[in-house]
């Protein structure tokens, strides 16, 4: 069986799960950039409590497995009552856990903003919200770009793991394939370009206009 | 606990100075950079503060804009901004009310600070809009109005980054006075420019000073300036105002060794 037969008879079956993949990819996106500022925020708080909370929040998700914690979200939580569909289970991990990494990034993107820039709002007597929203986070995130990147590459990885409670992603097809097929090397060749591809021809070509965006916003392009 | 009952809860009447600092005590740590100091600046007055480095020039500016004070309080405009009034007595001021009693005061800095997202104009309609909550339109035009008055017209749409430090500057003196301060605060504003480009900054204070009755403290090591433009200068030595007169008596005739030590010591460097 030639390369080219090969993909028209398991191609659909893989780009169906590419497409899941990609479902999963931009969900999980989402819910790390929400859970990233949130317990970025949290952790530069004053707050003891809130700081608390974050620091123990990105402990546990940095300090265990993405993979312990999906079979937690999946497993474990339905017998506190928390019973969430395979899908969401999925991307809930893998935002969950990337969002702590994030959270380190949006901490360190704030930290590197120079105080001048805190002092200079606070003289306009700008309210702690609006000083952080308007003037902060919107250097805050030009700092953390570049790091953001290699994040989502790690994100598009991660993802691959939902596989294994048996959501239908592009590895999950892909495994399905190669146990029908024993065709190992096509197959999961296949997968391997497939994620090459995602990662350096859409998530990293996608960041780096994302970042010249904002610097030509800043006048620095 | 401080016994605040010797401070009064306002400062009234027409004798009343725009800014006090009444007996006020500023720690950092265990150093103490101010003990028991006292200055007043009347309404419309400029007052320049000179002195050696590390002597406390910064702190008394940034104790009424940006940081808390140990002892002592601070008056802006008849109420104080140190501390606020509760059921007839003095406590220390909330951060709200901190941010809200400091609205009347507007500051420059040496490294000027403007939001480097922002253009010129956006730098200049932050605060009206944001904070004063005046239209985009209304905001607009007074932000151009001022970028007028300090040369920037042309420059309006340009990021910060595009611009030198002059310009930089005179966008960033704009900014302040889009809030539409009673008192201004600069310090050492032409401390991180080019030779010559001061002139342009200086220019601009020369400017406030002869058409606005603002009240002005101001930082700088230039003393042919200081002497133009003061009605009065004071001289820091080790976080005390060591000595204060009109520019002619300070310059032209210093009564204490050290004043007379750095105005020599000043001349000489050039
Ligand atoms: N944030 C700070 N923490 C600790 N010490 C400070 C801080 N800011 C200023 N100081 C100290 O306070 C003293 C006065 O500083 P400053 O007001 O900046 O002096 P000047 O402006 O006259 O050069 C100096 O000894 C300086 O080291
Ligand atoms: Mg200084």
């Amino acid at each position: 069986m030639s390369y080219t037969e090969f993909l028209a008879e398991h191609g659909p079956r893989l780009l169906d799960g590419t497409l899941v993949t990609a479902a999963q990819f931009f969900l999980a996106t989402a819910l790390a950039i929400a859970v990233a500022l949130v317990m970025g925020l949290m952790k530069l708080s004053d707050n003891w409590l809130l700081k608390g909370v974050s620091v123990v929040y990105i402990e546990i998700f940095r300090g265990t497995s993405l993979l312990v914690q999906l079979y937690w979200i999946f497993f474990v939580l339905p017998l506190f009552g928390v019973t969430l569909e395979k899908f969401t289970a999925g991307f809930v991990a893998v935002g969950m856990n990337l969002g702590a990494y994030g959270a380190e990034l949006v901490r360190g993107g704030i930290l590197a903003v120079p105080k001048g820039q805190w002092e200079a709002a606070y003289s306009l007597s700008m309210s702690p919200a609006r000083r952080m929203w308007r003037i902060i986070l919107p250097q805050a995130l030009l700092n953390m770009l570049p790091a953001w990147g290699n994040l989502l590459i790690e994100l598009l990885k991660g993802t691959a793991l939902v596989a294994l409670i048996s959501v239908a992603d592009l590895m999950f097809e892909a495994r399905q394939v190669n146990s029908a097929t024993y065709l190992s090397a096509q197959t999961f060749g296949t997968a391997l370009i497939i994620y090459y591809v995602f990662s350096r021809f859409l998530i990293t070509p996608f960041m780096r206009w994302l970042e010249l965006v904002m610097r030509r916003k800043m006048g620095r392009a | 606990m401080e016994d605040l009952s010797r401070f009064p809860l306002r400062l009234e009447g027409p004798d009343a100075p725009m800014v006090r600092f009444d007996h006020v005590t500023k720690r950092y740590g265990d150093l103490v950079v101010l003990e028991d100091f006292c200055l007043d600046v009347a309404e419309g007055e400029m007052v320049t503060v000179i002195g050696p480095s590390g002597s406390g020039k910064t702190t008394v500016l940034r104790i009424l804009m940006l940081e808390r004070i140990q002892e002592g309080v601070i008056y802006v405009d008849g109420a104080p901004i140190s501390h606020m009034e509760k059921k007839g007595r003095l406590v220390p001021a909330s951060e709200r009310y901190l941010r809200r009693a400091r609205e009347p005061i507007g500051m420059c800095f040496q490294h000027f600070n403007l939001f480097p997202h922002m253009t010129a104009i956006q730098n200049c309609m932050e605060g009206p809009v944001q904070v004063l909550g005046l239209s985009r339109q209304d905001a607009r035009e007074r932000a151009e109005e001022l970028l007028e008055m300090v040369g920037m017209i042309e420059k309006k749409d340009e990021h910060p980054s595009r611009l030198s430090g002059g310009q930089q500057q005179r966008v960033a003196i704009a900014r302040a006075l889009a809030m539409r301060p009673k008192v201004m605060l600069f310090d050492e504003v032409t401390s991180a420019l080019d030779p010559e480009v001061i002139g342009e900054v200086t220019e601009v204070i020369r400017k406030l000073v002869h058409e606005h009755r603002l009240t002005m403290l101001m930082v700088t090591h230039q003393m042919g300036f200081a002497a133009d433009i003061s009605d009065r200068v004071c001289f820091f030595y080790g976080g005390r105002i060591e000595e204060q007169g009109t520019p002619e008596e300070l310059f032209g005739n210093p009564q204490k060794e050290r004043t007379q030590q750095f105005l020599s010591a000043v001349k000489s460097a050039g």
